[in-house]
């Protein structure tokens, strides 16, 4: 697993008229964790779409080491960027194991595509390092949500990319599960991108922090320096302050109307 | 979080599968010959082989059976008997890839328009246009109408904003009212005389199945089958969500739209020469999915084979519950498919 440096210039985007995404730009280290927040609405999923080639830039570009995500082929651009969304297939009998799998479509020559001793390995560490060895044959369908996010955790990791992108990975998850999916960021050995809702996570988890407002970007930097009591205040149309936790010796936001 | 030991996953079932694929093939077979066997004049199993076998290598096996046995068992039966086999791996596979790629275990050629669309295409041949091609006539007609409803399956998805997979189903049920309308319109303005094959067509029937025929619909589905079995990985992808897919490499909308026009031509030609049998392509995918799970590489053949099986015995039913007259088969896949729809309702309350 290697990290990648992520470039973004003057990026924007807009289904038609309104621009749901003004020109952003930004540069993220290789192994850096990126937390992208702001109210809804505000383009973190377009922002999110145009990182994992979902959406053609209306301007700009997204770069990976230099490398312009939609000068490459579909299949190169996947396997350099991975990305863990909220869909959740249910109904279709799929195994822990053939989802896992999944990840190494990108990676696949020719036509048939056996599944060769090198994808079979990558899938297996996959599969241990999400600690998933006892769910391989159970169908997606039959396990939790947090059970489920590691899965798409897992096969995204067996796609063996440089960037990862998670959208709201902890979404839906009770406080053990979102501490393990955090844990899991901070360990990973990749550069990585992800929305987040709660602030005080990202500020936990995060390097840097991309606040957006209306598809502007309001800030960018460490933690400490972006979300600032004025800036989360305006941003989310709340009372922030930053307050001292004496016992655990950290700063938390709190909100109020 | 990565551990010093390597625990390898369990293989998958593997174990058992060689057999279970040894099984059904045994299973088609033995279906297969008690197709020709059984009918309005039984055949013995050993005539019906030392025909079959006799005609593939000549002068194999001396010919103890009569004449007629011999026309029975290979001009009329086999022949039938293959269409039969071909017409259910067809829509099983289509039923199959259908489903993974708008995400709707619901999803059937005939409930999405497609079939309709086909035997619109073929009515209008028949009954209006006449045979300006020859033979290949009513097939190329049935695809065009096929692709036709298949297009504005989509084009009313789009316009509907129902972009999203899991409401096409609803557009193509739409679509299939109002094509099923527009080809009974034909069928009325048409000589009266000449409606009633085509009404008893569009029931379904086995019957036309001519060697000579036999070609077109085995070429379509082999072409078909062997570039949905090439892309059977991507199909697991689709059913995980469009943009996941997207974000594996797959030109979503692209490969969707191939695998709906792939789907056009094997139901297109398959209507042109059974009609309209509706409810394989719905309920064999997640029959053979029970058995098999839901890896695409294992459902499309598998499907293939159990829609063939299937088949085979609905004919073998609409040719004997009311014999010597032939029963729509339609009617029976239907029956079979309406029940087996109720208790899919009922085993998954959350469906759809």
């Amino acid at each position: 697993m290697t990290a990648a440096r992520l470039s973004v210039s003057n990026l924007s985007w807009s289904p038609k008229r309104t621009p749901l995404l003004h020109p952003t730009s930004f540069d993220l280290a290789p192994g850096r964790v990126l937390g992208v927040v702001g109210p809804n609405g505000a383009g973190k999923t377009t922002l999110l779409r145009l990182l994992y080639r979902f959406h053609k830039p209306l301007t700009g570009t997204v770069c990976i080491d230099g490398h312009d995500i939609w000068a490459l082929p579909a299949k190169s651009a996947a396997q350099r960027v991975a990305a863990v969304l909220q869909e959740h297939p249910s109904d279709f009998a799929l195994t822990v194991a053939d989802i896992v799998a999944l990840g190494r479509t990108p990676h696949r020559r020719g036509f048939v595509g056996n599944t060769g001793a090198r994808d079979r390995q990558i899938i297996d560490q996959a599969i241990d390092r999400l600690d998933l060895n006892g769910l391989t044959h159970r169908h997606l369908g039959t396990l939790s949500g947090g059970e489920r996010q590691r899965v798409m955790v897992a096969r995204a990791l067996a796609q063996d990319p440089q960037l990862l992108i998670l959208d709201e990975p902890t979404n839906h998850l009770d406080i053990r599960h979102q501490l393990e999916v955090l844990d899991l960021i901070r360990t990973l050995p990749l550069t990585i991108v992800t929305s987040l809702h709660d602030l005080n996570l990202a500020a936990d988890v995060c390097d840097d922090i991309l606040i957006l407002q209306d598809g502007r970007t309001i800030g960018f930097g460490a933690p400490d320096a972006v979300l600032t009591e004025a800036a989360v205040s305006n941003t989310f149309h709340v009372t922030a302050r930053r307050e001292h936790l004496s016992r655990s010796d950290t700063t938390h936001l709190t909100f109020h109307l | 979080m990565t551990r010093a030991t390597h625990i390898p996953t369990a293989p998958r079932r593997t174990g058992r599968t060689p057999a279970l694929w040894l099984g059904s093939v045994v299973v088609l077979v033995a279906s297969l010959s008690c197709a020709i066997s059984v009918g309005a004049v039984g055949v013995p199993m050993g005539t019906v082989w030392g025909v079959i076998l006799n005609k593939l290598s000549p002068d194999l096996i001396e010919a103890t059976w009569r004449p007629t046995r011999e026309a029975i068992v290979w001009d009329i039966r086999f022949p039938r008997a293959l269409l039969a086999m071909m017409v259910g791996a067809g829509l099983a596979m289509v039923g199959a890839s259908l489903q993974a790629v708008t995400r709707n275990p619901l999803s059937d050629p005939h409930l999405l328009g497609i079939s309709s669309g086909g035997a619109f295409g073929a009515i209008l041949a028949l009954l209006h246009t006449g045979l300006f091609l020859g033979l290949l006539t009513v097939p190329l007609m049935a695809f065009l109408g096929a692709l036709l409803a298949t297009a504005i399956v989509l084009g009313v998805s789009r316009f509907a904003d129902a972009t999203s997979a899991d409401r096409l189903v609803l557009a193509g049920v739409a679509v299939s009212f109002i094509i099923m309308a527009a080809a009974n319109v034909l069928i009325f303005l048409a000589d009266p005389r000449a409606t009633h094959t085509v009404v008893f067509w569009m029931l379904g029937g086995l019957g036309l199945a001519q060697w000579s025929q036999l070609i077109y619909p085995l070429v379509i589905l082999v072409g078909c089958a062997a570039w949905l079995m090439l892309r059977a990985r991507d199909l697991n992808a689709m059913t995980v969500g469009d943009e996941t897919a997207s974000t594996l490499g797959i030109p979503v909308a692209r490969f969707r739209l191939s695998v709906f026009i792939a789907g056009a031509l094997i139901t297109g030609v398959m209507v042109a020469f059974s009609g309209i049998i509706g409810f394989v392509g719905l309920m064999v995918p997640h029959v053979a999915r029970m058995i098999v799970g839901g890896d695409y590489t294992r459902v499309l053949p598998f499907s293939a084979l159990l829609g063939a099986v299937f088949l085979l015995w609905a004919d073998i039913a609409a040719r004997t519950v009311m014999a010597p007259e032939d029963m729509p088969i339609g009617i029976i896949t239907g029956l079979i498919g309406g029940v087996f729809f109720v208790w899919l309702l009922r085993r998954k309350p959350a469906l759809a």
